[in-house]
């Protein structure tokens, strides 16, 4: 019974979910012909190479999301966590006091090492305490940023050493062939994601825990290890995201990061990954991070919004794009 | 069972003697202070200049205890004050997170007689303090927009707003207000919380919309920052300076230094919290009326003055 009916469902489930996979993009060209109606500075190269390169960590960051969210989890901490990782990152920087690229390297490696520790903490709580990940992520979201402010004794954290600083700045503003590294860094960070996710064992297993958790612990899934890893990759990714972060503004203050979580999750959402679970869309999540900066960028473009209804306008705006969305693939 | 009686009637006795030597040599007062805990750069200003102000005072006038404590929010502040309460100080120094909600806890402080000073935010009821310690918002704006009639005279000005309350409203509004019948145009106000980041996007959406732009309003140093990193990445020639606000060090030294995109800045101390703790002191040590309301100055900063502003061991 069981057998017969489930292949035809999966089929079923598969073209909608092209459907899906297409429609942020069909959003995020609407957007674009949008913002170039209300202002054409909006299509200028500079300003949309700005926004893009902007929304490099929040896109980063969620490419980790996805695997989380498509795992059947959540991490609510990953604004805090990106705080704590770019104020330890700096006061080791600061520590080290060199001003040469193998003080950078050490730099480098310690925000990473720092962002994969606190996402394997995370996923131990989640996985050994059976405690809900909602719980456990705000718990560290507060453990995490409390650390940050009291690293910072509720002042600002900054890059000391004037050389390294403008070793790295171009680590933000530099590009290559015209394109900045923040936007190359992103690119790579989803291509390495979409091919764990969508070529690899490990990926089909995150996937299979998020559609039904049962049914993966009976079919084999190592369920502890894999949704454990789940964070372990979220957490790398945060610490990706704080390397490029670093370089622009050179410090960490007790607001860095502030409701990161929730863009992250909408960009995700956006890009067509079910907050329940079971399906996973790396491009897609990079696209709804662009999104969201866009908007952004678009409300400060215009010129009839008053200041004050900005939020509004950009709320009714993210709902809109998903609408169309919806009707895309139901015209189809 | 008689024994023990009067061995603790002997004990206080004694505890009662050597209490009244100690009031006949020196006068016993306790101060305490509830600030909001260090969750941004001003407050951790605050914070700072609390402790050293505890020192110090503790230092000058010989009897004084100073206890000073941090809370993250309004209901953790209203907790804190009764553990202070019931450490019997002779006088409460808050700087209270909301006026609304510490209100009725302040009530029942001044109930008890103790000696009551507010600082920068006040209570709805203004009959409960005795001494009021404010800065000075619309002052602030008024500063600001000054600076730019007389050193600009005219051009075009992008403004940055804070978080939107009061404090952002009074000085926006003032600000504007200070530039009526100059030179000096406001094309565009956009909210961007007081937060670096949010202002470096804010500056470069402005940069990308407005060709022209002959000054900034960042309002407080933080936006300032992020202000001026999104003018270096786009190499723009046509903004004369940037004014922030709030005294922040790093901000203050560049004034110090002559740097000319920062040339001066707006104070808005977090060490307004020193001058309520030592006019809170002086009530008990000196004969001088200290009652009443003290509007601080929002001082211009520029080169000259700076280095009376600048405190390189605070956080903030």
């Amino acid at each position: 019974m069981t057998e017969t009916v489930l292949p035809t469902r999966a089929e079923k489930r598969k073209f909608k979910m092209d459907m899906r996979a297409l429609s942020p993009f069909i959003a995020l060209i609407v957007l674009i012909i949008a913002g170039a109606l209300i202002n054409p500075d909006f299509l200028t190269a500079s300003n949309l190479l700005n926004v893009v390169t902007r929304s490099a960590f929040i896109a980063i960051i969620a490419v980790g999301a996805t695997f989380v969210i498509a795992g059947g989890g959540l991490d609510l901490s990953v604004g805090s966590m990106a705080a704590l990782t770019a104020g330890v990152m700096i006061l080791t920087l600061n520590n080290l006091g060199g001003g040469d690229v193998g003080t950078l390297a050490i730099g480098l490696l310690a925000a990473i090492a720092l962002g994969a520790a606190c996402g394997l903490a995370n996923g131990l709580i989640v996985t050994f305490g059976r405690i809900e990940p909602f719980i456990v992520t705000l718990g560290t979201m507060g453990i995490f940023r409390s650390l940050v402010i009291w690293l910072a004794a509720g002042g600002t954290i900054t890059m000391r050493n004037f050389e390294l600083r403008e070793l790295y700045r171009p680590v933000y503003f530099g590009n290559i062939f015209g394109i900045p590294y923040p936007i190359i860094a992103f690119l790579v960070v989803a291509a390495i994601g979409a091919l764990i996710l969508y070529r690899t064992s490990f990926g089909r297993h995150v996937v299979a825990l998020g559609s039904n958790e049962d049914v993966a612990r009976y079919s084999g899934v190592p369920i502890w290890r894999v949704r454990t890893l789940t964070y372990v990759i979220q957490g790398i990714c945060v610490g990706i995201a704080v390397l490029v972060y670093v370089p622009r503004l050179g410090s960490a203050t007790p607001t860095t990061g502030l409701l990161w979580e929730l863009q992250a999750i909408t960009a995700v959402v956006i890009g067509g990954t079910a907050l329940k679970g079971g399906i996973g869309r790396v491009w897609g999540t990079v696209v709804g991070a662009v999104i969201l900066e866009l908007v952004a960028n678009i409300m400060v473009l215009s010129n009839f919004v008053s200041e004050f209804l900005v939020g509004a306008v950009q709320g009714a705006i993210i709902i809109i794009a998903m609408l169309v969305q919806r009707s895309v693939h139901r015209g189809r | 069972m008689k024994a023990t009686v009067l061995k603790i009637a002997v004990a206080a006795g004694l505890m009662a003697g050597v209490a009244t030597g100690a009031m006949a040599q020196q006068k016993n007062v306790t101060i305490g202070v509830s600030i909001p805990a260090a969750t941004h750069g001003w407050t951790g200003g605050v914070v700072y200049h609390a402790q050293e102000t505890a020192k110090q005072l503790e230092k000058g006038y010989p009897g004084l205890k100073v206890v000073v404590k941090t809370s993250p929010d309004g209901a953790a502040q209203a907790n804190a004050i009764d553990d202070l309460m019931s450490q019997k100080v002779d006088a409460l120094v808050v700087l209270p997170f909301n006026s609304d909600e510490l209100t009725n806890p302040m009530r029942e402080v001044k109930k008890r007689g103790t000696f009551v000073t507010i600082v920068d935010r006040g209570l709805k009821d203004p009959s409960i303090q005795d001494i009021y310690v404010a800065g000075n918002n619309p002052e602030f704006g008024r500063v600001a927009g000054k600076y730019f009639v007389e050193n600009l005279k005219q051009g075009n000005v992008v403004v940055f707003r804070g978080i939107p309350t009061v404090i952002d409203e009074e000085r926006v509004t003032n600000f504007e207000k200070a530039l009526e019948g100059s030179g000096v145009k406001v094309i565009d106000k956009q909210y961007a919380n007081w937060n670096r980041d949010d202002a470096f996007k804010v500056m470069q959406d402005y940069l990308a919309k407005h060709p022209k732009i002959d000054a900034v309003w960042a309002s407080d140093d933080d936006m300032a920052l992020g202000v001026m990193e999104a003018i270096r990445q786009a190499k723009r020639e046509d903004i004369k300076f940037v004014l922030g606000g709030a005294g922040m060090k790093d901000m203050v030294k560049k004034v110090m230094d002559g740097d000319k995109m920062v040339p001066a800045n707006v104070s808005y101390p977090p060490s307004m919290i020193s001058t309520a703790m030592g006019v809170t002191a002086a009530q008990f040590y000196t004969n001088a009326p200290m009652r009443g309301t003290y509007t601080l100055n929002a001082e211009l900063i520029t080169k000259d003055n700076a280095k009376n502003h600048y405190f390189p061991n605070s956080p903030f």
